[in-house]
């Protein structure tokens, strides 16, 4: 049983950092209709900044809880600006051309951000150990299952993280605009909803995000590497189609029943079976459920 | 079309001068392939500095017999199939008469058929998996292999820590790594002890705590992790979160100044085998740790001493050649009697693998291992 619960507490700290990750690409498909696969690499980059700034911040501060939002909140900004960026110059030229050649320039720019910060001069390709804000400790230790003050940080602020990002896409004028953008975006530019800014906004968002989801697997897993981006990418990735590609709570759902087959996986099956288990999921879900999990089956007119 | 033609035959006649580079006389050239970035970056790093160090000497002292040494590097970022690459461009390129790598098992395999099937004598630093020589009468080793390395574990786990239950953590991807366990396990059932548990992971993961968990809900007394460091210092650092305090212990593939800084405090009271100790007061060891702090301002790991006693091997048998490479230098290199290096008395035995004593080392929270014990072959 305590095997069980720990395994659950895993389970559900990884899966709140695919949830993270998910939720950026499910917005941008829900209004582009784009699979930024660069999005993984904005995660990557997460890492990257809070690795730069986190010495900077270091030298008047302790290491502490509020040096890690520090790090967190400037990283995120960062991450925001290169998410603007990335649309501004790589997306919106090629806003009304076909959607495959939106999809091999969003693959062109993934490999261009992995391959840049490889070079000597920005980061390398050796990887390097994040810095320690916050020093680990065990806050909850019950009937054999551990909680360490890291797993709650992380899953606390990734569900917090996503209710304001709820209520700023159902409560705010520009998640209207979203929304209204998501639905038909010649309808929405008619009424006077500003497309652009709309779709410049919703980058941003989803890319502080993933710096957030950056920062919290740098946290947890104290490595960084310019290629640590691909696989949380992939991984969200699934997570996002599994929960119905476009719906920001099936995101977060298809992210946490990722994070918790992969722990089950292996704990009662193998660990060898750990990242087939990811795709085996995608491909059954593909089968059964195209739409995934909370996707509504559309019926495109031709 | 005849402009075509001879424009062509200009093209291939270009081609073929670049490829017959004349070949200098005057100089040996040494190829050396490495992980100089990855995961396993520290690995590449540490022994290239080794091997520079000796090189260096050589030209210095006028090199061998009036010849200089060139030593060409290339970095295979740790992957197994640009190993394959780098080691083709060697030979076939750069035209190297010896080639010098890797530390990882499963690279010196890729690379060890193309050195055979070419004729170009190979010397391994330090890979311990059996296989990297078996059956390739030019391809060498100048460390000790997994099956005495499991052997010298499974006797540490069970006779000094009285270790009966024993859960293995293996990279499924590293031909060292499933060796070693192996190995281990071999010994550590015929000591009387168990496994009780096995568990896998492939090299580049970060997430261990669902193989920690299950680990710890079978109470056992040790836990070999046989992976690279990157892993291992993950590994411990999630089992403190989980609140496992089982000893851990592992092989020569923890060894890294980065098993601490990503470990941190966590690395602290866990052992491993290695080479040599930093605490071996023979002045050979002294000397080279001192030249080599005061060039890198950094302590050498056990692959930095390998890196060097394999330069120094291969030197030694170039000595005896007076600078001939090729089938002579081969038998010289096979030829090696109790060369002492830093890591140990090495000698050559038939099977081209060096038999020598592993150390095993407590690793301590600011970073520094602690000697613990010899244990000869």
């Amino acid at each position: 049983m305590a095997q069980f619960l720990q395994h659950l507490v895993n389970g559900l700290s990884l899966g709140s950092i695919y949830a993270l990750i998910a939720v950026g690409y499910s917005m941008v498909y829900g209004i582009l209709q784009l699979i930024n696969f660069a999005h993984g690499e904005v995660v990557m980059l997460g890492a990257v900044f809070g690795f730069w700034l986190a010495p900077k911040f270091m030298y008047p501060v302790e290491p502490s809880l509020g040096l890690f939002f520090a790090v967190l909140g400037a990283s995120m900004f960062l991450c925001g600006l290169l998410g603007f960026f990335i649309e501004r110059l790589a997306y919106r030229p090629l806003r009304k051309s076909p959607r495959i050649n939106c999809l091999i320039t969003a693959i062109g720019v993934s490999l261009f951000l992995q391959y840049f910060t490889q070079l000597e001069f920005i980061f390398g390709a050796i990887p390097q150990t994040y810095p320690e804000m916050i020093s680990q400790a065990t806050v909850f230790s019950f009937a054999g299952v551990d909680i360490s003050n890291l797993q709650l940080i992380v899953v606390g602020l990734s569900f917090s993280l996503m209710i304001i990002l709820q209520f700023v896409v159902y409560k705010t004028k520009l998640g209207l605009g979203m929304r209204a953008v998501s639905e038909n975006t010649e309808v929405a530019a008619l009424l006077g909803v500003p497309v652009n800014k709309v779709i410049s906004f919703t980058f941003i968002l989803g890319s502080m995000l993933a710096a957030a989801a950056g920062t919290f697997v740098a946290t947890m897993y104290p490595k960084v590497d310019a290629m640590m981006g691909t696989m949380l990418g992939m991984k969200a990735f699934v997570a996002a189609v599994l929960g119905g590609i476009g719906n920001l709570p099936g995101a977060v759902i298809g992210g946490l029943v990722m994070g918790l087959a992969e722990e089950f996986t292996v704990g009662y099956l193998s660990s060898s079976f750990r990242d087939a288990i990811a795709f085996a999921i995608l491909i059954l879900v593909l089968l059964f459920r195209p739409a995934g999990i909370l996707g509504k089956t559309k019926i495109e007119k031709v | 079309m005849k402009r075509f033609n001879s424009s062509l035959a200009f093209l291939f006649l270009a081609l073929a001068a670049v490829g017959c580079k004349q070949k200098n006389q005057n100089v040996i050239r040494v190829g050396e392939f490495g992980s100089m970035t990855g995961t396993e970056a520290t690995f590449g790093i540490s022994t290239h500095r080794g091997i520079k160090m000796v090189i260096d000497d050589v030209n210095k002292a006028g090199g061998i017999n009036g010849k200089q040494l060139e030593l060409i590097s290339y970095d295979e970022g740790g992957k197994p199939e640009e190993a394959v690459t780098v080691v083709t461009k060697l030979i076939a390129q750069d035209k190297v008469d010896i080639i010098l790598g890797e530390v990882a098992s499963s690279r010196s395999l890729a690379a060890a058929p193309i050195a055979q099937r070419n004729k170009v004598p190979m010397i391994s630093p330090s890979s311990t998996n059996p296989k990297v020589t078996e059956g390739r009468d030019y391809v060498f080793r100048v460390c000790f292999t997994d099956p005495f390395q499991g052997k010298v574990l499974a006797r540490f786990a069970r006779e000094d820590l009285k270790a009966k239950r024993a859960a293995l953590l293996i990279d499924k991807k590293s031909d060292y790594s499933v060796g070693l366990a192996d190995f281990f396990r071999k010994t550590f059932e015929s000591l009387g002890g168990e496994i009780v548990i096995e568990q896998n992971y492939a090299g580049g993961d970060m997430d261990f705590k669902g193989q920690l968990t299950s680990i710890k809900s079978k109470n056992v007394d040790v836990i070999l992790h046989s992976g690279y460091y990157t892993e291992v210092a993950l590994t411990m650092k999630q089992a403190k979160d989980l609140g496992i305090k089982t000893v851990f212990i592992g092989g020569d593939g923890w060894d890294s100044p980065k098993l601490s800084e990503i470990g941190g405090k966590a690395i602290d009271g866990h052992y491993f085998s290695n080479h040599y100790s930093v605490d071996d007061q023979d002045p050979r060891v002294q000397d080279f740790i001192k030249r080599y702090k005061a060039l890198y301002k950094e302590v050498p790991d056990g692959l930095a001493a390998m890196g060097y006693d394999a330069a120094l091997v291969m030197v030694d048998a170039l000595k005896r050649t007076n600078g001939q490479v090729g089938p002579v230098f081969r038998d010289a290199l096979a030829a090696t009697k109790n060369f002492p290096g830093v890591t140990g008395v090495i000698t050559i035995d038939e099977n081209r693998n060096a038999s020598k004593p592993a150390v095993i080392l407590k690793v301590q929270g600011d970073g520094s291992y602690k000697f613990v014990k010899r244990v000869n072959p």
